[in-house]
Parts: structure tokens; sequence; C-alpha cells
């Protein structure tokens, strides 16, 4: 949990090239992610701001999970551009995802610029409690 | 004949912008460093967007007041089940506050603000009185 008056601070954090090259001109970011395990999910939220619904696509392929966000931007028509401290961009990342997760049922959900993908754990993965006897 | 043609891009003026000069306008000028934000302008309103994911827009307070506008708001932890463990964690989370000025006098009445996709548009229109009058220059 985060101390009550933390100050927020600033962090997009852009995507190293790696051996191919991206078609688009824009810049690349790499979303931030909060990832946690409950007993039933794994639940991962990124931080996607400014990409509309339908420029997600969530893809999942040999165990590797991807998310794509592109962005549409326009200039503000009879506007130029005074002040610029941060950049637009797409968002790449991708997971390696295990074999427990049910790679079928995985559900994404897009509100106010966070994405949020639930992953379900395969029934034998959901742990097992087993109980500790004394003696 | 080859010729160099580069089309006028928005991503490359963003780049210019912020590699080079990053205050074109002196004028626009603001404090901290949490929401970062873009302003665009023309001489009768500035347009400024900040990218503030996980937000609604009831976490979101704007005062205006004369030549400045102050944007703040607090991002809340993610209510999570009891049960659940984290394994990554690099979203931040807190308050903010954040106080832009621009170089003119704004119609509070006419301010606007959007917020959608976790990113929030205001529109700073300048006060009609502040705005200047065109004098035609006539030739006897």
């Amino acid at each position: 949990m985060a101390a009550k008056n933390k100050e927020m601070e600033v962090q997009k954090q852009e995507t190293i090239q790696k051996e191919s090259e991206r078609t688009r001109e824009c810049p690349s970011f790499v979303p931030q992610a909060d990832i946690y395990e409950t007993d039933e999910n794994i639940v991962v939220l990124l931080d996607m701001p400014g990409v509309e619904k339908d420029n997600i696509s969530v893809g999942l392929e040999k165990n590797i999970l991807s998310v794509n966000g592109y962005v549409d931007l326009e200039y503000p028509e009879d506007y130029s551009l005074a002040l610029a401290e941060y950049r637009y961009g797409d968002y790449e990342r991708s997971f390696r995802v295990s074999d427990r997760v049910e790679q079928d049922n995985i559900e994404a959900r897009y509100k106010d610029g966070v994405l949020r993908l639930t992953l379900p754990k395969a029934e034998e993965a959901k742990e097992r409690k087993i109980p500790v006897k004394i003696g | 004949m080859y010729l160099n043609y580069r089309p006028l891009s928005i991503w490359r003026e963003i780049d210019r912008l912020q590699r080079g000069m990053e205050r074109v306008f002196d004028n626009y000028s603001s404090d901290r460093n949490y929401p970062l934000v873009n302003v665009w302008a023309n001489e009768k309103s500035a347009l400024i967007t900040a990218e503030l994911p996980g937000l609604t827009k009831d976490d979101i307070e704007l005062n205006v007041l004369e030549n400045t506008i102050t944007l703040s708001g607090e991002r809340k932890t993610d209510v999570i089940p009891e049960d659940a463990k984290y394994h990554r964690q690099e979203r931040s989370y807190g308050s903010f506050t954040r106080t832009i000025r621009v170089p003119y006098k704004i119609d509070v009445d006419k301010v606007e603000a959007v917020f959608a996709n976790g990113v929030i548009k205001i529109t700073l229109p300048r006060a009609e009185e502040d705005i200047p009058k065109k004098i035609k220059v006539e030739i006897n």
C-alpha cells in the first residue's frame, strides 16, 4: 500500500528497439503494469492512456501474451503546439504466460485509460491446500 | 530527381519541441511535474492535455484564477481482494497538484474540460476584453 500523502511521479518508458523496426512513425511506450494473483485469477493492469478501446489488441501465441495499443492523433485545428512535455505514442508489451492459465478464457477490459486483463488459473494450478497434521 | 520530401508530422514536431526548446513560449509555465502537460495555443484560446490513467472525472479538480489553472487530484490504490498478492507493482499512486500559467486572462465561464480514455483536455478561452483588437490602417 502506498503512503497516504505520496505524490505522483511521472513514469513513461519508451520501448527499446529490438531486431525489427517499427513501421509507424510515432514512438512506442511500455505501459506500466501491476500484476497480482488471487486463488482464481492472475490480474494484469496496464496504464494505456489515450487509446480508443477498438485500437487495443490482445493476442496470445505460444504462451506469449502481447498487448498493443495504437494512438490516433490529430492536430487540434487552428492550434499550434506551445509546450510539449510528454510524447504521445503507441503501447506495446508482452508477457510469458504459463500453461497453468486457461488460455481460452482470458478477459480484457479497458476503462479510464487502464487495460485490465484477467487470466483465469487452470483448475489443476489452483493451490491445493494440504492440511498439516501434528504428530 | 530525388526530393527529400518530409511532410509535416505531429510526431516530429513534438520531438523537436521536446529536444531543443522545451519552452517555446516561456509564458506557459508550471511548477511540479505531474501530470506532464502539452499545451496547444492560438490567439483566442489554449488547449491543455494531460494523461491521467486510472482516474475518473470525479477524482480530478480544476481551479481557474485569472491567468492560472490548477489541476489536482488523487489516484487511489486499486482495491484488490484480500487473498491477492502482488507480483509486480509499477504503476504509481498518490496525490498531485499542478498549476499552469497562460499568458492572458482566462474567461472562467467558458472553460471546458473533457476526460476520456485517461486523458484530460481542457480548453481555456481568452477573456474577450483581453484579446488584442485589430485596427485597420487606412491610407488617405
